[in-house]
């Protein structure tokens, strides 16, 4: 039955790099179109059949992804110019040719594949975590006010993709800012109740070079976070914080948290 | 230079664009705009400015080491940006751009500014009424003054809106919100003063 429906295509337009120095190049693809499909079912079919437009056999397109459903970070890519998740990146909901970039503000591994490895470093460098371990059971932390949680939660939403530091014009080659994602989760774990016994320890650490004063206030960070986090407003906080610990810093203080 | 001093330098450039340079800006601004009283008026005022007593430590510790500290430091935060306003084209990413291409004009024209004014008068001329009529007598002359002085309130305002920023005074979302509205009246009113004192010399 050849009717039109079989006959319609899905067009990408995908970056395409053999290994991490050698040059990038874009390859057409048209895979036979299907309903509901998302970019990362398109690039399962180009690997199951990879042949690109003009029919010759070519590799299969590299990508990372893990949980499909937006909770991992890990399929984060460029798609039509902008940084996102491929598993909700709907091919019907977006424009033709859809070009698939990596975000090449982190080493391009290859095709669409990056090393996101800055990102887990910053979390060791600002201690996003809550030391709890002794040689003994320190009993049951203070109680968080339930509200507080709730509001926590958002910023516990953080999957360290990096579509904020894509969006970032201060991350880049030339700077060595480590970017909204890390800084946020510091006031995150600072607002813990357990974790604010360590708060002093976070907040220097983002005193650092490439620390919070490096933000520049383009605020793409929070337009760009899929999981809506408000960075600015994390940055903001941080930077009362971080000023008044200057203040104590430098002029001595017996305030310890 | 020390590890870890970013984050001072940072803060000190903030802090200087405001205390002592924007309030610098203010108070020439305001100085300037007697020309529109007419020529005496401009010149008593002038004349009274470059009367003050330690006249050198207030011009070296209030305008050219802060403002020059400023500049250097502002223009190497400007080219470690990576502007990026076609991928984002809101409000704040464009004024992130326009900070920056504003605080170049701004250093280009003050510095010109400096050479044309001050430094001639530490060569003997004298700066009154009938220096700046001269200079305006160009029409390029007022064209650069003009955009110099719309660069130059530009980057005070929008600076203010990022030094509340950055000394934690906005820190949600609504405040700096206002603030942005606050600081484009700052823009209009400083604007205003500005380019009045350049139209009453030409």
């Amino acid at each position: 039955m050849a009717t039109a429906t079989e006959e319609k295509v899905i067009k990408f337009e995908i970056h395409r790099q053999d290994d991490e120095n050698s040059a990038p190049y874009f390859e057409e693809f048209e895979i036979p179109y299907r309903a509901n499909m998302n970019v990362i079912s398109a690039l399962m079919e180009i690997r199951r059949n990879p042949f690109n437009k003009k029919g010759e056999k070519t590799t299969p397109v590299s990508w990372d992804m893990g949980c499909l459903e937006e909770v991992c970070g890990a399929c984060s890519m460029v798609i039509n110019g902008k940084p996102r998740q491929s598993c909700t990146a709907l091919v019907d909901q977006l424009e033709q040719p859809i070009r698939l970039e990596p975000m090449r503000t982190f080493p391009v591994v290859r095709d669409l594949q990056v090393d996101r490895s800055r990102m887990f470093d910053s979390l060791k460098r600002v201690k996003a975590w809550i030391p709890i371990d002794g040689t003994y059971d320190l009993g049951p932390g203070p109680r968080m006010p339930e509200k507080k949680r709730q509001w926590a939660y958002e910023l516990s939403k953080c999957m360290t993709c990096g579509v904020c530091l894509e969006a970032c014009p201060n991350v880049n080659s030339k700077s060595d800012f480590i970017g909204p994602a890390p800084l946020s989760q510091v006031r995150l774990f600072n607002a813990h109740p357990t974790g604010a016994m360590n708060k002093n320890e976070r907040l220097e650490s983002i005193m650092g070079d490439g620390g919070l004063s490096t933000c520049g206030n383009s605020q793409n960070c929070v337009e760009a976070c899929p999981k809506g986090i408000p960075l600015t407003t994390s940055i903001a906080a941080l930077n009362r914080d971080t000023n008044l610990q200057m203040f104590r810093n430098f002029f001595g203080s017996d305030k310890e948290v | 230079m020390a590890e870890n001093r970013e984050f001072y330098w940072r803060r000190l450039h903030s802090l200087l664009g405001v205390i002592p340079v924007g309030i610098f800006l203010i108070q020439h601004l305001v100085v300037n705009h007697f020309a529109t009283r007419g020529e005496q008026a401009f010149n008593d005022a002038a004349h009274f400015m470059e009367s003050l007593p330690f006249r050198i430590f207030l011009e070296l510790f209030i305008i050219f080491i802060p403002l020059y500290f400023h500049a250097i430091y502002g223009v190497y935060i400007a080219f470690t940006a990576k502007n990026n306003t076609r991928r984002y084209g809101t409000l704040r990413n464009y004024m992130f751009m326009l900070q920056r291409v504003s605080g170049v004009i701004t250093l280009i024209f003050v510095t010109w500014h400096v050479w044309e004014t001050r430094i001639q008068a530490a060569l003997g001329a004298e700066v009154n009424f009938g220096m700046m009529e001269e200079i305006l007598a160009n029409p390029w002359m007022v064209a650069f003054y003009i955009l110099g002085i719309v660069s130059t309130t530009f980057h005070f305002a929008n600076g203010l809106w990022s030094f509340m920023v950055s000394w934690g005074i906005t820190v949600s979302a609504r405040s700096q919100k206002i603030s942005t509205y606050a600081t484009l009246g700052v823009f209009i009113v400083l604007t205003v003063i500005g380019i009045r004192a350049i139209l009453a010399f030409v």
